[in-house]
């Protein structure tokens, strides 16, 4: 659901709908079925379209838009056997939303990251039984009103702390072995416990996708998996700019959106004069209780107002005061009542304050002391 | 004292509910919330998304949803209407699936515009 752009609660197919209404007015050219085979540093794009071929596009600039790609059972390696019926819930979202089937009767959800959340309303409307969320960490990976709207008014369980530790089933999947987990997240003997089943829905992480950026050499930040960007989403290649899943995940498509116009914008003002070199850029670290900051780094300079700068925390967090320092100053601080991993926190940074900045870094952390 | 979690919007806002003192809200960041927390402590409502058939077009669902919020409690009588349905391509986004959908006043609509396919 999309909220603050349109200022309307808009459901996906309506939101996305608006903008393709809008590029359909534009003079812009869109290549759909087009697959991509490469980005290059001097900004030209290989790729490959049912009707034109082989195609070598030369661009000015480059923005990245490519998303991100769900985690699968591979990934996380759920030990048993092979049967069918394991989706993950976006595959799951597909088949039920746009082709029409009916994924499953009785189906035990792994992971509670929003998309999980939403399968399991969507199931349930449709009439199969949804058994239980199993959230390996001992808070959840979505958004409280996905916990609220789509478990706890359907009354499905969420169980944290607890994993699937073996999916049973010869054709089609038969049970599942689910199981508690201690602090360090490893299994506690004695907590098995055997649900009877026929799918499971991982819903266990998104990764952005980035292999084209990487072949072009661009600078990835290991805690996003994204490109590392400035201010304007500009990578380390000036020229290519990243927005969206690709650059970090998100939770909510209008700040999606907001993000892809800045890129977009800065896209456009660079064709026009170029990217003039910057003195100096500010890298953001992320201090104590920040998982990453986006942007990464920032040109004061270029800054024209304020910033936005989106991070994640990596524990809940009640009743704290987020603090920017550079060296001993405290350049801001900013407080909230709560805070949790799945849900993506911003803060904005007027240029007035960046000036203030003389230092090559500044740390974004959860002040330690203060907590009530 | 009750205590919800907002769910007009992403932000999740924590609020707490005097029920003793005509509903009090505290914990909210916009006018939105005592709204919604008087609401679904007297009468829960919800906005409910579905799919259904549709004929003659690139895919086989049109997405749809309530063009409002209906009683939580009439949820899945209102999932058993669409049941029935099948759309004939085309259809533009707004179209009335099913007009006022158990006596709510409410419809079901579409959410997507779907062309005919030759």
């Amino acid at each position: 659901m999309g909220c603050t752009i349109l200022s309307k609660s808009l459901p996906a197919p309506e939101y996305a709908e608006r903008f393709i209404d809008e590029i359909e007015k534009s003079n812009v050219t869109v290549l759909t079925g087009a697959m991509v085979l490469d980005v290059l540093p001097d900004k030209s794009v290989l790729a490959i379209h049912p009707q034109h071929g082989y195609m070598q596009l030369q661009g000015a600039a480059v923005v990245l838009a490519m998303g991100c790609r769900e985690r699968t059972r591979g990934a996380i390696g759920i030990p048993g056997s092979r049967p069918a019926g394991v989706f993950t819930a976006g595959a799951a979202q597909l088949y039920m939303n746009i082709e029409g089937y009916q994924v499953g009767k009785r189906a035990v959800i792994l992971g509670s990251g929003d998309i999980g959340l939403i399968m399991a309303r969507r199931m349930t409307l449709e009439g199969a039984k949804v058994l239980g969320v199993y959230e390996l960490m001992p808070y959840s990976g979505g958004l409280a009103r996905n916990i609220v709207q789509c478990l706890d008014d359907y009354d499905i369980p969420l169980h944290l702390s607890h994993t699937i530790t073996e999916i049973r089933g010869d054709k089609r999947v038969e049970q599942v072995v689910v199981q508690k987990v201690d602090e360090n997240r490893t299994p506690i003997a004695g907590t098995e416990e055997v649900i009877d089943c026929d799918t499971v829905l991982l819903s266990v992480g998104l990764i952005p996708e980035n292999e084209l950026s990487r072949h072009a050499g661009i600078a990835i930040d290991p805690r996003t998996s994204g490109p590392a960007v400035y201010e304007n989403m500009e990578t380390s290649i000036p020229g290519i700019f990243a927005c969206g899943n690709v650059a970090h995940v998100h939770d909510l498509v209008d700040f999606v959106t907001a993000e892809s116009q800045r890129a977009g914008k800065a896209a456009a003002v660079y064709c026009q004069t170029g990217s003039p070199s910057s003195q100096s850029a500010t890298q953001l670290q992320a201090g104590n209780g920040i998982g990453y900051t986006v942007p990464q780094k920032i040109r004061p300079d270029r800054v024209e107002k304020s910033v936005e700068v989106f991070f994640r925390v990596n524990q809940v967090f009640k009743n704290v005061q987020i603090e920017v320092r550079s060296g001993d100053a405290l350049i801001a601080k900013f407080k909230r009542e709560h805070m949790a991993p799945g849900e993506m926190e911003k803060i904005t940074l007027p240029a007035v304050l960046l000036n203030k900045i003389n230092s090559q870094t500044a740390t974004i952390a959860i002040a330690k002391e203060g907590a009530k | 004292m009750k205590e919800l979690i907002c769910i007009v919007c992403p932000k999740g806002c924590h609020l707490k509910i005097d029920e003793e003192n005509g509903f009090a809200v505290t914990g909210n960041a916009c006018e939105k919330g005592p709204v919604y927390a008087v609401k679904e402590l007297t009468n829960p409502t919800r906005v409910v998304t579905s799919t259904v058939r549709i004929q003659g077009a690139e895919i086989p669902r049109m997405p749809v949803k309530t063009d409002g919020d209906i009683p939580k409690d009439k949820i899945f009588a209102a999932m058993q209407l669409l049941n029935g349905v099948t759309l004939q391509a085309p259809v533009r986004v707004g179209t009335v699936i099913v007009p006022n959908i158990l006596g709510t006043g409410k419809n079901f609509v579409a959410t997507r515009s779907l062309g005919k396919i030759e």
